[in-house]
């Protein structure tokens, strides 16, 4: 990686805003440009009212981020993304929001379908009302190709989204997916903040990531407030999101069970999902691990009796778990729809900036938990879980490998809380002033990113969020290329995204 | 072939006893808030103050409104005193929008069954469309989980169905953000008549963590939704919306 204009920083680490490198455009562009190209990932890429582009680009292997700025003198600039696909949806984004218009984006659309956020400037000049999913939609043309149209209401228990197929027969050319529908307003809300709700805004980002995006907030308000936070206590947070890995790795699997028809992983996994998050409801009172963390430490403590008490649990619910998965892996049935479904090509996952499981997927070695460690990661890694292959199989190999893994972090650190009390954390000062910080945890579905920028009070000048759902859509998009249209439960079931923790 | 009979046996049956016994729920579990404000110092307003959405009322009688209430504590940790408590009840669902808004020291009012009308339609096979409008998946996931063979909810003659032409009423969950009025509308026109409502979790019932976001608009009666049942959490146990929906067909009193 040559020498770039970044200013370079670590996970969680709050510097003042004035060392974050305030670059011309030009500067800007080909920092990101050269840098994506060089092997760096565009890991959020976001805009605020006063026409400031913000960049962070991620250099895993280097355990760094880099940070850059650039203040646009007018509401436009030309698009990265024909130049860095991973700008892609990053840019109609900050369009959307603050009505920037990157120009040459060649796929230039709303994301979430709502007013910009500055007054009087519409990247697309609307007047009129905005209708959630009325776009031109990408159309295939042929005398016998035909268009099927999804969502947002879906025929099951699950969020909405406007999904549209171009397909001939069988066989799909082209998926586009259209969300916005759970549009709520976080970002917007947590502008200002911290307020009362800010801490409730984090954990329902998503809710079945509480976790993992509650100690991102958490950890950005503790490094803006240059706290210290026990050791303890970071090690109980990766016992409550490594416990959330676990159940939701769990009852994807049992899900990716059930879309091809077999059903006793698909009958038990549901059931031992259960389990694990009994757990969490073992240690805080709430299964999806709501008032679990708070920021400067812990709301609800795992005393030393608590935590003997689940590593007990943990060995009932992990042999359970071994049980019902281990029969995947015997089935040929499953092996054969598994692994002919599903494929994304290594080298476009990387272009598009695949993170988490999908990318692990196939075969890019990318963990937050290794690359960029925070919290007990450091001196307890965990190992990375990889397949090469790309496909539904693939996906679920990973999963399980992962499992494995946080059944052995979680046992040793379930020890290593039985034998120790809670330590009172020191109250939390207020955020500093003009700071600017990143904080990053790999949630189940991959990194989650919270990026914040205080005021002169510091108050959150802007707050940006990035679930890993908003990476890896595309690469959903891209694993139905040629695919059957009836095999899309099962691709989109290997993904498993959020829409909420998309459309924030 | 065997090793699946082999891992049946081992996983045994685990469909549980419930409403027949009731299943142990962690000591941590945050049900129905109980308080006692005669004990107070006076002008003391802390709990009030430190609600984030608003859901304690001191005037003119000190209430706590669990359509609000996301049970986190936060009320509990600001008392200066011991007046504010959860307890370990899970049962919370209300017929009545102000049958959640609870008055220190009066009798919770529990959701009665439906009419006996409705009752004879409904009351032995209901099918339930779940409409996801807004929300954080927590409440979902919750509604989800009673489908496992956990909870079984089919042994009660409850199912939740694709589509709302097969049903007989609809789960909402979400604040109903603007974004899916018209997908809510829509469903809610499409379930045939007689129908019933429920809303699941404090979003549904008055917008939630997002009650002060204008990309929302306050749960389904805030969209318009007559709604029949209200079960509040933030998100509600499974227990707590079970009890809600056995309560509606008559099972529980």
């Amino acid at each position: 990686m040559s020498e770039t204009l970044f200013t370079p920083m670590t996970n969680g680490q709050a510097l003042p805003l004035a060392e974050i490198a305030d670059l011309s455009l030009a500067e800007f562009r080909a920092a990101v440009v050269r840098g994506v190209r060089g092997g760096l990932r565009l890991a959020c890429l976001c805009a605020d009212e006063e026409l400031n582009l913000y960049a962070v680009l991620a250099d895993d292997p280097g355990h760094r981020l880099l940070a850059g700025r650039t203040r646009l003198d007018r509401p436009r600039y030309p698009s990265l993304t024909p130049e860095c696909a991973q700008a892609h949806l990053f840019e109609r984004e900050l369009a959307e929001q603050f009505g920037i218009r990157p120009e040459g984006h060649p796929w230039f659309k709303p994301v979430r379908f709502h007013a910009s956020w500055a007054e009087g400037r519409d990247a697309w000049n609307r007047t009129g009302p905005i209708l959630p999913g009325v776009i031109d939609f990408y159309q295939v043309k042929g005398e016998e190709v035909h268009e099927v149209a999804v969502g947002p209401v879906h025929a099951g228990v699950i969020e909405p989204g406007h999904f549209r197929f171009q397909c001939h027969g069988e066989t799909v050319f082209h998926l586009e997916i259209a969300l916005g529908y759970q549009h709520r307003g976080i970002e917007r809300a947590l502008a200002g903040g911290p307020h009362p709700l800010s801490l409730k805004h984090a954990e329902t980002v998503c809710g079945d990531s509480t976790v993992a995006h509650t100690w991102a907030y958490c950890r950005n308000l503790e490094a803006l407030a240059g706290a210290e936070v026990p050791a303890r206590a970071e090690r109980v947070r990766s016992v409550a999101l490594e416990l959330e890995r676990a159940a939701n790795h769990t009852g994807d699997l049992g899900a990716m069970a059930g879309d091809v028809g077999f059903l006793p992983t698909s009958s038990f996994c549901g059931r031992i999902r259960g389990d694990w998050l009994n757990m969490t409801a073992e240690a805080c009172g709430s299964r999806l691990g709501r008032d679990w963390l708070r920021p400067g430490g812990l709301r609800m403590d795992l005393d030393s009796t608590r935590a003997r008490a689940l590593a007990a649990r943990l060995e009932r619910t992990w042999d359970d778990t071994r049980d019902a998965v281990e029969l995947l892996w015997g089935a040929a049935s499953v092996l054969n729809r598994f692994e002919a479904a599903g494929a994304v090509d290594p080298i476009l996952a990387r272009e598009i900036g695949l993170v988490g499981v999908p990318a692990r997927a196939c075969g890019i070695a990318l963990d937050v938990r290794r690359d960029h460690p925070y919290g007990p990661y450091a001196q307890h890694p965990v190992a990375l879980s990889l397949a090469a292959a790309g496909n539904v199989h693939s996906r679920a190999w990973v999963r399980w490998l992962e499992l494995a893994e946080s059944h052995s972090f979680l046992r040793s650190a379930l020890v290593s809380l039985a034998w120790s009390e809670p330590e009172r954390p020191a109250p939390l000062p207020p955020p500093a002033a003009d700071s600017f910080c990143v904080s990053m945890v790999e949630g189940w579905r991959g990194e989650v990113l919270h990026l914040a920028i205080t005021d002169a009070r510091g108050r959150f000048r802007r707050y940006k969020i990035v679930d890993p759902s908003f990476h890896n859509w595309f690469g959903l998009a891209l694993a139905l290329r040629g695919e059957l249209i009836s095999d899309f439960p099962l691709c989109n079931k290997s993904f498993n995204l959020s829409y909420c923790g998309h459309d924030l | 072939m065997i090793h699946i009979l082999l891992s049946r046996w081992r996983q045994g049956r685990r469909t549980m006893a419930y409403p027949r016994t009731l299943p142990a729920l962690p000591e941590r579990f945050r049900g129905r808030p109980q308080f006692s404000p005669g004990d107070c110092p006076e002008d003391c307003r802390a709990c009030r103050d430190a609600c984030p959405t608003g859901a304690i009322q001191l005037e003119p009688k000190p209430s706590l409104d669990l359509g609000r209430c996301l049970f986190c504590t936060e009320c509990v940790d600001a008392c200066p005193g011991e007046v504010l408590r959860f307890t370990g009840d899970h049962r919370l669902a209300a017929r009545g929008r102000e049958d959640l808004v609870q008055e220190a020291g009066a009798q919770p009012r529990l959701a009665e069954a439906l009419d006996k009308e409705l009752m004879r339609v409904l009351g032995r096979s209901l099918k339930l469309r779940v409409v996801s409008a807004g929300g954080c998946n927590g409440c979902e996931v919750d509604v989800n989980v009673l489908g496992t063979l956990a909870w079984d909810i089919g042994r009660f003659g409850i199912q939740f169905v694709a589509s709302p032409r097969h049903a007989d009423g609809l789960i909402i969950c979400g604040p109903v953000t603007a974004n899916m009025a018209l997908a809510v509308q829509k469903t809610y026109d499409a379930v045939p008549d007689p129908k019933i409502v429920i809303a699941v979790g404090a979003c549904a019932i008055s917008g939630g963590p997002y009650l002060h976001q204008a990309e929302q608009l306050g749960g389904a009666c805030g969209a318009g939704i007559p709604v029949d049942l209200f079960i509040p959490g933030c998100p509600p146990h499974p227990l707590t919306i079970l009890d809600g929906l056995l309560r509606l067909l008559g099972r529980i009193h």
